[in-house]
């Protein structure tokens, strides 16, 4: 026990602490992606879903945002409300659509599903087409209290942010609605046969996945000042997989760190180019091969054995 | 915007739409029955699909251009070269992955097409080379302009089709295939080697995939990504058709080619998106897919 309470001391102190050595947009842009990948990991591990359309979520959040904040000049506040709930509206759609097929289906219905928002998003006039929405503001928070211009301030707000969503993530799954979650999950037949609606309980986990996906798309927005295509591209959904992947399917740390890893590829592996996604393309294949469990799966299970034989 | 009375529009406009449908559907056809032919033998969607559609036509322009190789003798040695890739693929790779979860597959070529896509395009840019048509000219036939060489790419998708069908469904090979898609443990009892048809079969698929993309060479431009939207848009064909019979994957395709030319001409802004709409009913209607077996 005192182990843990280590641990989270020091986790406390390097997010305290982190922006003063880091670069906080950096780190911003980490935390979102870090969310974000927490709530696509929620529909995989939690629900067994793999979901290749994740972007939709949060590419459209981002618009929202955007809209909401720059062309109506809302508060933030609003701006993030409305963007979480247009992504969780979103999510009700597509969702109700795709959990009728299972599988591999379930992969490339939302591929394709995230593929016409990609393509609307294109044609529609809100979205600024291929430019996007460039100069959204930073406006403060709670009436003025909290300003948001200085980079070092928004930190703590994204900070705080991030660990709302990934709380509400956390007492999703330790719910008894995520322990029939997860029966469902590892059978579903004997789910339904106990009669859980395993439907309305895939349903229900995808809209809260979309919602905290669209909440990360949105503080994505707010950091960065644009919303652009790219947010909303497959891209981008394949990015959010890659992230769990790396740092470990179903796991409930994993995701975060696979975030910051990939984020950090994208940020000083810049120099290379295109070879970028190259270097991506690898990872996923030797990831797949050699160490299906990822960074934190293949790290606890490297630590337990060597518990067992020391 | 009122609903569309074709008979308002000119049959001009209305048939090279059409036609226009029909290419696109060839490529939908022709695609969506390479991935239904390695699903059913490898348990695996293969995402490079749209990867190796467009290595064919690189091969094909790379012939032309760096060994003055003609449009016809690139259309056989181009899908023989990318498919000898795909065997080397399905033996250093994929053989690793068929007794996991369909994810893992989906996954791994995921990420080889970005690994694939990535280097053509590192080495030859993001815009396209042209490839000059084989067979220029065309005819009018009255009611609309032909060109001759997009009427041959219609005909020979056809063609290829329907002897893939022949292949599958009415020779020994595709019986012991489909036999062994069915159940590989005892085709195998029966002293058939069933790893080196998995084998052929990924190659044959992966064959079909650089083949359309020969075809398609002189129609669009050359480039490193011209397969990255298509696949998707086969993903939607393939959940619309199911995957369960060959000639389903085939009318699905060619039938979604002209849904979709059909679009252009009622209602432009949505033609790059009825399929998925189409996909969306269908989920509605009838979720296992029109020719789909609940599996």
């Amino acid at each position: 026990m005192s182990n843990r309470v280590l641990i989270a001391v020091v986790v406390a102190v390097v997010a305290l602490a982190a922006p003063w050595v880091v670069y906080p947009v950096f780190l911003m842009k980490a935390l979102c992606f870090a969310l974000f990948a927490c709530a696509f990991n929620l529909l995989l591990g939690y629900a067994g879903l793999m979901s290749f359309g994740h972007a939709m979520f949060f590419g459209m959040a981002a618009y929202f945002y955007g809209h909401i904040v720059k062309i109506w000049g809302w508060p933030t506040e609003f701006g993030l409300v409305t963007a979480v709930l247009g992504a969780a509206a979103l999510g009700l759609v597509t969702g109700a659509l795709a959990i009728r097929r299972q599988g591999i289906y379930f992969a490339m219905i939302t591929l394709a599903f995230a593929q016409m928002i990609y393509f609307l998003c294109v044609q529609m006039p809100f979205t600024g087409g291929e430019d996007g929405l460039q100069g959204i503001p930073r406006k403060p928070l709670f009436f003025g209290l909290i300003p948001t211009e200085d980079d070092y301030g928004l930190y703590y707000v994204v900070l705080a942010i991030f660990l709302f969503g990934y709380g509400a993530i956390y007492r999703f799954i330790h719910s008894p609605f995520g322990q029939v979650l997860k029966a469902i999950r590892d059978n579903e037949q004997r789910a339904l046969s106990l009669g859980y609606e395993a439907d309305r309980y895939k349903l229900l986990a995808f809209v809260l996945s979309a919602a905290v996906s669209g909440l990360a798309g949105a503080t994505k927005a707010m950091v960065v000042h644009f919303a652009t295509l790219t947010d909303v591209s497959a891209g981008t959904s394949g990015e959010v997989v890659l992230m769990a992947l790396i740092g470990g399917l179903g796991t409930i740390t994993g995701p975060v760190i696979g975030a910051f890893v990939v984020i950090a590829m994208q940020d000083y592996l810049a120099f290379v180019g295109q070879l970028v996604l190259v270097i991506q393309g690898f990872i996923f294949v030797v990831i797949v091969l050699a160490a299906r469990r990822g960074i934190v799966g293949e790290f606890s299970a490297w630590w337990k054995a060597r518990k067992r034989t020391g | 915007m009122g609903a569309c009375n074709i008979f308002e529009v000119s049959s001009q406009l209305l048939f090279s739409q059409v036609l226009l449908g029909l290419i696109n559907g060839a490529f939908y056809a022709m695609l969506s029955l390479g991935l239904a032919v390695i699903f059913g033998m490898l348990n695996v969607i293969n995402f490079t699909h749209g990867a190796q559609y467009m290595m064919g036509a690189f091969a094909a322009w790379l012939m032309l251009t760096e060994l003055d190789i003609p449009f016809w003798a690139a259309l056989v040695l181009s899908p023989v070269v990318v498919g000898l890739f795909g065997i080397l693929i399905e033996r250093l790779l994929l053989k690793r992955i068929y007794h996991l979860d369909h994810l893992y597959g989906f996954l791994l070529t995921f990420g080889l097409a970005l690994m694939i896509e990535g280097l053509f395009q590192w080495r030859w840019g993001s815009s396209g080379a042209p490839y000059p048509s084989p067979i220029p000219g065309g005819t009018n036939l009255g009611f609309m302009f032909l060109p001759t060489y997009r009427g041959f790419v219609v005909a020979a998708a056809l063609v290829i089709c329907l002897a893939t069908w022949f292949a599958i469904e009415r020779t020994r090979l595709g019986a012991y295939l489909r036999a062994a898609t069915e159940n590989p443990t005892l085709v195998r009892a029966f002293g058939i080697n069933v790893p080196r048809l998995i084998t052929l079969t990924y190659g044959l698929g992966v064959g079909l995939a650089a083949m359309a993309g020969v075809l398609a060479a002189p129609i669009q431009q050359v480039s490193a990504l011209m397969g990255t939207n298509l696949v998707l848009v086969v993903f939607a064909v393939v959940v619309i058709g199911g995957m369960g019979s060959i000639m389903g994957s085939i009318v699905t395709g060619f039938g979604l080619g002209i849904v979709e030319g059909f679009t252009k001409v009622c209602y432009p802004p949505a033609s790059n998106t009825v399929i998925f709409v189409v996909m969306a009913l269908v989920l509605l209607i009838k979720p296992a897919g029109l020719f789909g077996q609940t599996k």
